[in-house]
C-alpha cells in the first residue's frame, strides 16, 4: 500500500529508533503526550513502546471522541431513537458503548433498529432509501470528522430530506488540550500532535502551546516512522531548549489547514457554550452544536431529549489517566472491576481509549515484566 | 457455550471443548460434531450458506484428527424463500459433499413463517473416524512446539462483509471456503506423531483461535506478523475499517500445532499438497506470558491480541 | 482519534458533484470530495480518506522529501543539518498574535458570519 508501507520500513524504524536513543538523555525523563487516540492504538499496535527508550514516557491524551463522550448522551441519542418508525444510524466505534439503559447493540437486540454506518453519507442515503422512516445519525468525533458531518447536512437541507437529522456530539481539540494543561498536577515535555485532525484545522492553533506553555508541538502521522520521526523532531527540540510548533505529516496536512472543511462546519455548526467530557468534566466552548438554520436537520431541537446525566463512579480515576497523572494500571478499577468487556470508566470503552489499548495491548505483558522483576 | 451450555448439558464431554467431541460407541472411537449457518447474504463470491455448511463440519472433524464418514441436514426454510434458491444450495451442498467425499445420510426440513430465518438457516452434523496416529490435544502443547498456518487469513469474512454492501466497499475477492481435509491428510501423512493439535480459526479468526489454544494448555502462543499471508484486498479493507485481520473469519484455512522435530517435515507436506503451497510457520509456543498470545510486529515490537468478542464493527476512529 | 487512509482516485463519477471512486490496494469505494473544493483531485491523485470523505490530498513531493530525511537519520552529521532545517521553512515568520483556543475556535464561526 502506497504511503503507507513506506512508513513501515523495518530498516528505517531501526534507524529512527537508533536516533532516539542517542538524542535522549539518559539523565532525564521524557513524558511526551500524544493527543490523538490514533496514535494510542497505532504505538501499541506497531509495538512501538517496546522500542523506545525506558526513559521516554508516551502519556496517552483525551483525543478519543468515544471515550470522552458522556454516557448521558448515548442514552440521550438511543431514547431519540427507539420511537418507532426511527432509525439510530451511528459508526461501529458506539456500539457497544455501554449507556445507563444500555449500548446501541443491546438496543438492536431489544428491536430498536440500530444501524452501522461508515460515513455520513451513508446514514443520509439511508434516509433517501427509507422516506417513510426518520433517521438519525448518531455523530461522534473531532474536527476531522465533523466537516463530513457537516457537508451531509448541507446535502440534506440542499435536497431537502426531511425524514434525516444529527445528533451532534463533535468536540474540539484545542480545549481539551488547555484543560489538561491547566491542570496543576501535570508534567509534560511535549506534544505529538494529532495529524488528521489538522488536516482540517491546520497548525497554528496549537502554536499558544508553544508560546506561552513553552512546550514543543509536532503534529505527527500515524504509521511507525511518522510517530518516530515526530519524537526525533520533539527531542532535537528539547535538546536545543525550543518550542516551537512543527509539521512532521506534511505530506497530508497544510500548515493553514483546510478552508473548505472550516466552511462547512461554520456553515452548519456553532460553539456550545460548554460540554461535558467524559473523565474532564465540563469544558467551556468545548462541543459543537448544529445551526439554527439547520434546526429541522437538529435531532436536539426536533425531538424531545431527556438529557440524562450519570456520574461515573467516583472509584474511577479516569480524570487522572486522561491528564497523564496515572498510567492506565495505577488505577484501582484497571483491569479488575473496569475491562473492555466491562468497561466502568471512559477510557476502558474504546479500542482506542488509553486503558483498553493498554489492556488488550500491554496489559499481560507488563505482568510478565513484574513477575520477572520481582524474580 | 462455556457458561451455561458445558455445565449444563455437556457432562459426557471430556477435556477441553474441541471443534468434535470423541465418543466411545461399543469401543470403536468416534468424532462426532454439529454446526448451525446462519449467512447474510446466502450467496457471496467464492461460496454459499449450503457449501459452507458442508465445508464448515468437515473441517470441524477434520481438524480434530477425524475422518468425516457422514453427515445430517437440517434446513429452517422462510416461507416464500424461491425455489431457485433453494435449488442452488441444493447443488452447492452436492457438489461441496463431492469434493469432501462424504455422503449425507439423514436430513430434516422445517419451515418458519416469513420475516423469521433470513431465507434460510441450515444446520449439519457429522462423525468421522479418527486419522491413524493422530492425537489432538491441547494439554499435549509444549514449549517450543511450531505454530502452522495453511494459508491467507480473512478472505472469508472480508468477502462476507464487502457481499453485505452496507459499507459500500468493493473489491476482486472470493471466500476462501474449502474442504481443509485433504491438507490434514496430508500434513497426518507425514508428520502424525509430532502432530499436536489443530483448529480451524472460523469466527473470531486467528487471534480467537489461538486464544483459545494459549487458554486451554496454558501456555504463550507467539507468532510473528511477518509469516502471517494477508491478501491486499483484506489488507486495505482491514485498514479502512480498523479491523485487525486477525480476527476476520476464515473458511478453509487451519492452524495446526507441531512438535519441533516435525515442523519442517509438516510445513513441506502442507506446501506439496494441493491447495497448501501458501502454509506458512507462523510462530511457537512459549512459557510467558501465560494463555497468552503475543504478536511480533515487523518493526521489532510486540504486542498482545485477545479473543475478538461478537462481531469485528468497523471503526472511524 | 481519527482512522484516515491513503487511497487513489480512480474514477470522477460523470454528472454527480464532487463525488469520486478511490482504490484502497484493490479494495473500492464511493468518496465524498467536497472537502477539497479549493482543490479538486484529478484520477490518480492520492487522498486520505475518513468516514467516506477525502480529507486532504497526499503530495509526492512532501512524502519524497519524509523518506530522504528518514533515510538520512543514521548519517548523522548531515542528518543533523537536514532535521533541524525540516518543518522550518513555513512559520519561519510566527503570527503576533497568540491564538488562544477559544479565539480560535470562535473564529471559525466569525468566518461565516463574515461569508
Amino acid at each position: 500500500m502506497r504511503y503507507v508501507d513506506e512508513f513501515r520500513d523495518p530498516e528505517l524504524i531501526t534507524k529512527a529508533a537508533e536516533e532516539i536513543r542517542r538524542l535522549a538523555d539518559p539523565a532525564r525523563h521524557y513524558r511526551i503526550m500524544e493527543v490523538c487516540g490514533g496514535h494510542t492504538h497505532a504505538i501499541y499496535r506497531f509495538g512501538l513502546k517496546d522500542i523506545l527508550p525506558e526513559n521516554i514516557d508516551l502519556i496517552h491524551g483525551p483525543g478519543c471522541p468515544v471515550c470522552v463522550l458522556p454516557m448521558g448522551r448515548i442514552d440521550d441519542g438511543l431514547s431519540i431513537a427507539k420511537e418507532s418508525n426511527r432509525i439510530f444510524a451511528a459508526f461501529g466505534d458506539m456500539m457497544r458503548v455501554p449507556g445507563a439503559h444500555g449500548s446501541p447493540l443491546e438496543h438492536k437486540a431489544r428491536g430498536v433498529d440500530v444501524r452501522i454506518v461508515y460515513s455520513p453519507a451513508d446514514a443520509l442515503q439511508m434516509a433517501r432509501k427509507n422516506p417513510d422512516k426518520e433517521v438519525i445519525f448518531f455523530a461522534i468525533g473531532f474536527e476531522t470528522t465533523a466537516p463530513s458531518t457537516a457537508l451531509t447536512l448541507m446535502a440534506a437541507k440542499a435536497e431537502d430530506i426531511r425524514n434525516f437529522s444529527v445528533f451532534c456530539n463533535h468536540v474540539t481539540i484545542i480545549p481539551a488540550i488547555r484543560a489538561i494543561l491547566d491542570s496543576p498536577d501535570m508534567r509534560l515535555d511535549g506534544f505529538i500532535g494529532p495529524g488528521h485532525v489538522s488536516t482540517v484545522i491546520g497548525c497554528r492553533p496549537y502554536e499558544w502551546i508553544a508560546k506561552t506553555e513553552g512546550k514543543p508541538v509536532v503534529t505527527s502521522g500515524f504509521e511507525p516512522l511518522d510517530l518516530l520521526q515526530s519524537i526525533v523532531m520533539l527531542l532535537r527540540q528539547l535538546e536545543s531548549g525550543q518550542a516551537k510548533v512543527e509539521n512532521q505529516y506534511k505530506r497530508v496536512v497544510p500548515w493553514e489547514g483546510n478552508r473548505a472543511a472550516l466552511q462547512a462546519m461554520a456553515e452548519t455548526m456553532e460553539l456550545r457554550p460548554y460540554f461535558e467530557w467524559r473523565g474532564l468534566g465540563f469544558i467551556s466552548q468545548s462541543a459543537l452544536r448544529i445551526r439554527e438554520k439547520y434546526s429541522h436537520w437538529d435531532a436536539e431541537r426536533r425531538y424531545p431529549v431527556p438529557e440524562t446525566r450519570v456520574t461515573d463512579p467516583k472509584s474511577a480515576q479516569c480524570g487522572e489517566v486522561l491528564k497523564g497523572v496515572l498510567k492506565p494500571h495505577q488505577c484501582k478499577l484497571f483491569g479488575k472491576e473496569c475491562t473492555p468487556e466491562h468497561p466502568i470508566g471512559a477510557l476502558m470503552v474504546s479500542a482506542e481509549g488509553s486503558c483498553a489499548a493498554y489492556y488488550n495491548y500491554e496489559h499481560r505483558k507488563s505482568l510478565v515484566t513484574e513477575i520477572a522483576s520481582v524474580a | 457455550m462455556e457458561g451455561l451450555f458445558a455445565p449444563f448439558l455437556l457432562s459426557g464431554a471430556e477435556g477441553q471443548l474441541a471443534d468434535a467431541a470423541r465418543v466411545e460407541v461399543n469401543g470403536t472411537p468416534i468424532a462426532f460434531t454439529t454446526d448451525s449457518f446462519v449467512v447474510r447474504p446466502l450467496q457471496f463470491p467464492g461460496g454459499s450458506i449450503g457449501e459452507l455448511a458442508i465445508n464448515g463440519t468437515v473441517n470441524d472433524l477434520a481438524v480434530s484428527g477425524a475422518r468425516p464418514a457422514a453427515l445430517a441436514v437440517t434446513f429452517v426454510l422462510e416461507e416464500g424463500l424461491s425455489s431457485s434458491v433453494l435449488e442452488a444450495e441444493v447443488r452447492a451442498m452436492r457438489k461441496a459433499l463431492a469434493r469432501a467425499g462424504v455422503p449425507i445420510v439423514a436430513g430434516d426440513t422445517k419451515v418458519v413463517e416469513r420475516g423469521k430465518a433470513d431465507g434460510m438457516y441450515i444446520t449439519t452434523a457429522g462423525i468421522g473416524t479418527p486419522i491413524p496416529g493422530v492425537q489432538i490435544d491441547a494439554r499435549n502443547v509444549r514449549p517450543g512446539d511450531k505454530v502452522l498456518l495453511s494459508g491467507p487469513v480473512g478472505d472469508h469474512g472480508i468477502t462476507i462483509l464487502l457481499a453485505r454492501e452496507e459499507l459500500d466497499l468493493e473489491a476482486d475477492l472470493t471466500s476462501d471456503t474449502r474442504p481443509v481435509l485433504p491438507l490434514v491428510e496430508a500434513l497426518a501423512a507425514e508428520a502424525a506423531p509430532g502432530l499436536v493439535w489443530m483448529r480451524d480459526p472460523t469466527r473470531g479468526g486467528v487471534a480467537t483461535a489461538l486464544n483459545e489454544l494459549a487458554r486451554d494448555c496454558g501456555l504463550c502462543a507467539e507468532i510473528s506478523e511477518e509469516e502471517i499471508m494477508i491478501r491486499d484486498e483484506v489488507r486495505g479493507a482491514c485498514e479502512l475499517l480498523g479491523l485487525d485481520p486477525l480476527h476476520i473469519a476464515n473458511e478453509g484455512q487451519f492452524l495446526a500445532v507441531v512438535s519441533p522435530e516435525y515442523a519442517q517435515i509438516a510445513l513441506n507436506a502442507l506446501q506439496l499438497a494441493e491447495g497448501g503451497k501458501d502454509a506458512r510457520m507462523i510462530g511457537e509456543i512459549c512459557e510467558q506470558p501465560a494463555s497468552t498470545v503475543v504478536v511480533h510486529t515487523r518493526y521489532r515490537g510486540s504486542r498482545i491480541v485477545d479473543m475478538l468478542v461478537g462481531d469485528p464493527l468497523p471503526r472511524i476512529c | 482519534m481519527c482512522l484516515a487512509i491513503p487511497g487513489r482516485v480512480v474514477e470522477l463519477a460523470a454528472g454527480q458533484n464532487q463525488v469520486g471512486v478511490v482504490d484502497v490496494a484493490g479494495v473500492r469505494r464511493k468518496v465524498q470530495l467536497g472537502l477539497l473544493a479549493d482543490d479538486m483531485p484529478e484520477t490518480g491523485d492520492w487522498v486520505l480518506i475518513h468516514v467516506g470523505f477525502a480529507m486532504s490530498k497526499i503530495s509526492e513531493a512532501q512524502a519524497t522529501e519524509q523518506m530522504h530525511l528518514l533515510s538520512m537519520l543514521g548519517e548523522r552529521e548531515l542528518a543533523m543539518e537536514e532535521v533541524r532545517g525540516y518543518g522550518q521553512d513555513e512559520h519561519a515568520t510566527p503570527t503576533a498574535a497568540t491564538v488562544t483556543p477559544a479565539v480560535n475556535s470562535a473564529g471559525i464561526s466569525k468566518r461565516a458570519t463574515e461569508n
